[in-house]
């Protein structure tokens, strides 16, 4: 491997603010006692980038990922030059071009064509070079019959497609990517992301902050995932989407409870993580679908498919599972929820000490519970397939629910087996017998 | 700053085609300009305001023109430049971009357009038989008044993205400064104080020297326009510095 393309170290960025009270004042002071510099005082921080290093190897494509005000943007634009870290090294070889905000050099009373001259030499083309260009960007751009209109009669797709076009074309050597893929239509994003996969094939770096996972784990050789400036999770684009995902789903217990169970995976135990949060249950469907669940089935005792059982009842959960290839290390696993996200129940194969062997081709796996002793409630399930170490083939979180239904109103979620006895100086009436709920016939 | 003339020279003409576009008179007003601003200036102290005046600022309103021309360069320079990093933030934080060029720009688009109204200046100057040899000299406050006016909009553009106030004192500052220039009235009549001031101005040396090699015919302001052009060395040294200092706090506050 050559020498990386960027290799950043301990990098961090604290964005001061100065006494913006009072400014008047300061100036005025800051005027007389002609102590205008230091004058500029700080009285607040906020650390932005607190200690982030990583390298991204020349040719490979390097996504950022993490919630609003992570740290991502301001990353990309150390990375642009735009802003100085105020600790540790940044180095980035070669020319930069950064996709940060598109177009964002348009002079809205100039046409489009003068636009792209002046656009291309700031992104530090020569006029030569824009001259040569220009026909290839205006076709990209799609707006041959607008080219020579004033740029505010532009509409924002138009706007984003020039800006698009033009930052594109200035053949950086390291292409930064900040959220921009978002406009312009489904063919204009498509082409852009052709346009990123050409420039991927033809051995340039390309860093990606994305909210898009999707594309994340479709396009990125590396991940780096930021949480409050800090680097939160690095490696794998799938292992750490996934560890993400997970994080923002069930919030900062459920990675714990993840990364346990992950590192717990390695010593031979895994169980089917489940956020703890009651409100952070959200759901969705993840993996990389090596090993595929193509349907999910609520059985009953006589094999009939139903959503709504009594307690005590049998249920059986049936799983239709393919591999295209065969694959050796897989964990099947459920989880079992209650509608306000409290984790009720999980286990796997792996847990159970069932030893993978192989899976190839479509297969049915069936858990059955032979009594359900469950309380009355909606219940939410979690079914998945993943490695002995997590990582997720296939993740279905939330996607398939039942209910309980009891003419008992009892609380909680577990229903134990039990029996009231009384003896001594106590009398009840029994309960009243009442009709079995047969859901079955329903 | 040399290495981004091409940038600076792409700027300035956009900003150029930018401004008049959409008016009907168009490139036109750079001539209509200072001619209206003449004119009003000329109504105000011959008509409305007759004050005597030494002969030997007649025809006044030429006398005046010599002046007003090139402080209006010197005024927008300093007033535009206040706002220019700020109207190009999303430059300056979205693209790697040379701040200082945003202000560059603003002072060369004002030169041009001080160089575009000369030849207004000029017909007026034949037509009173007033073109001499020393017209040629031209350059030489040009140059100092250039310099001077790009270290102080280097300055003013850095410090306003600290203090947005500069944007409102410095309209009165330039004001005041306008008055405190002999422009209106003779470097000569000056007495007492004033004379101090006009002594440690700048532009008042920069404007003797026009309207000497303009209006007079005759230069003889070389000191002045001397201690004006190191004055002018030494704000523009300033100006980059202090530029430079809060160069990287540019991106952040803007």
């Amino acid at each position: 491997m050559t020498a990386p393309a960027v290799v950043a170290r301990d990098l961090a960025k604290v964005y001061r603010r100065f006494l913006h009270q009072n400014q008047f004042r300061t100036l005025k002071s800051a005027l007389l006692t002609g102590s205008l510099l230091s004058d500029l005082t700080v009285d607040q921080t906020f650390t932005a980038l607190d200690g982030v290093s990583f390298e991204v190897p020349k040719g490979t494509t390097f996504g950022v990922i993490g919630e609003n005000g992570s740290g991502k943007s301001t990353l990309l634009k150390l990375l642009a030059g735009i802003t100085k870290p105020t600790r540790g090294s940044l180095v980035v070889d070669g020319r930069v071009s950064a996709l940060i905000e598109l177009g964002a050099g348009f002079h809205p009373e100039i046409s489009g064509r003068e636009n792209v001259a002046i656009n291309g030499i700031m992104l530090g083309l020569t006029r030569r070079q824009i001259e040569e260009r220009f026909d290839e960007i205006v076709a990209f751009a799609e707006l041959e019959r607008f080219i020579d209109a004033p740029v505010k009669t532009y509409s924002s797709g138009m706007y984003a497609r020039l800006g698009f076009a033009v930052a594109i074309h200035v053949d950086p050597e390291v292409l930064l990517i900040d959220e921009v893929l978002a406009v312009g239509d489904e063919a204009f994003t498509r082409k852009c992301l052709d346009k990123i996969g050409e420039f991927r094939r033809r051995g340039k770096t390309i860093l990606i902050v994305t909210h898009s996972l999707g594309l994340v784990e479709k396009m990125c050789d590396d991940v780096l995932w930021l949480r409050k400036g800090q680097v939160k999770g690095q490696g794998d684009p799938k292992r750490v989407v996934d560890e993400y995902l997970t994080f923002v789903a069930g919030g900062e217990e459920a990675l714990l409870a993840s990364k346990q169970n992950h590192e717990a995976a390695s010593n031979g135990a895994a169980v089917e993580e489940g956020p703890e949060s009651r409100h952070g249950y959200r759901e969705g469907r993840w993996g990389t679908r090596e090993v595929e669940i193509t349907g999910v089935r609520l059985l009953d005792a006589r094999g009939r498919e139903r959503h709504v059982y009594v307690p005590g009842e049998k249920l059986t959960l049936a799983l239709a599972v393919r591999a295209d290839e065969a694959v050796e290390d897989f964990v099947f696993g459920i989880g079992l929820f209650t509608a306000d996200g409290v984790n009720a129940y999980g286990t796997n194969t792996h847990l159970e000490d069932w030893k993978s062997r192989q899976i190839q081709g479509t297969a049915e796996v069936r858990l059955e519970f032979d009594d359900l002793r469950l309380v009355e409630g909606t219940y939410l399930l979690d079914v998945a397939v993943h490695r002995r170490d997590g990582t997720p083939y296939d993740y279905l979180r939330g996607q398939h629910s039942f209910r309980v239904k009891s003419h008992t109103k009892d609380v909680g979620i577990y229903r134990p087996s039990h029996r009231w006895s009384f003896s001594g100086g106590v009398r009840l009436d029994p309960p009243q017998p009442r009709p079995e709920l047969d859901l079955g016939e329903e | 700053m040399f290495r981004y003339r091409l940038l600076i020279q792409s700027l300035v003409s956009r900003e150029l085609k930018a401004r008049y576009r959409g008016s009907v008179l168009g490139f036109f007003w750079s001539f209509v300009n200072p001619l209206l601003l003449l004119l009003t200036y000329g109504l105000v102290f011959t008509v409305m305001l007759p004050v005597r005046r030494s002969p030997t600022m007649e025809p006044y309103f030429v006398f005046l023109f010599c002046g007003i021309l090139p402080w209006t360069f010197f005024q927008s320079s300093v007033a535009e430049s206040t706002g220019v990093l700020i109207a190009g933030g999303n430059l300056i934080k979205k693209v790697l971009f040379p701040a200082e060029v945003l202000t560059v720009v603003t002072v060369v688009a004002n030169l041009v357009h001080f160089l575009l109204g000369m030849p207004v200046l000029l017909f007026f100057l034949a037509w009173n038989h007033r073109i001499t040899p020393e017209a040629l000299l031209f350059p030489l406050p040009l140059l100092v008044q250039f310099v001077f006016t790009l270290g102080l909009a280097l300055f003013v553009s850095a410090l306003t993205v600290h203090f947005r106030d500069v944007q409102n004192i410095l309209t009165h500052i330039l004001h005041l400064w306008f008055f405190s220039t002999p422009i209106l009235f003779l470097y000569g009549d000056a007495l007492g104080g004033m004379r101090l001031l006009l002594r440690l101005n700048p532009m008042a040396h920069v404007i003797v020297s026009y309207q000497q090699i303009l209006f007079d015919g005759e230069f003889t302001h070389w000191k002045g326009l001397g201690a004006a052009g190191l004055a002018a060395i030494a704000m523009y040294a300033f100006g980059a510095f202090f530029f430079e200092r809060l160069r990287d706090t540019l991106a952040e506050e803007v």
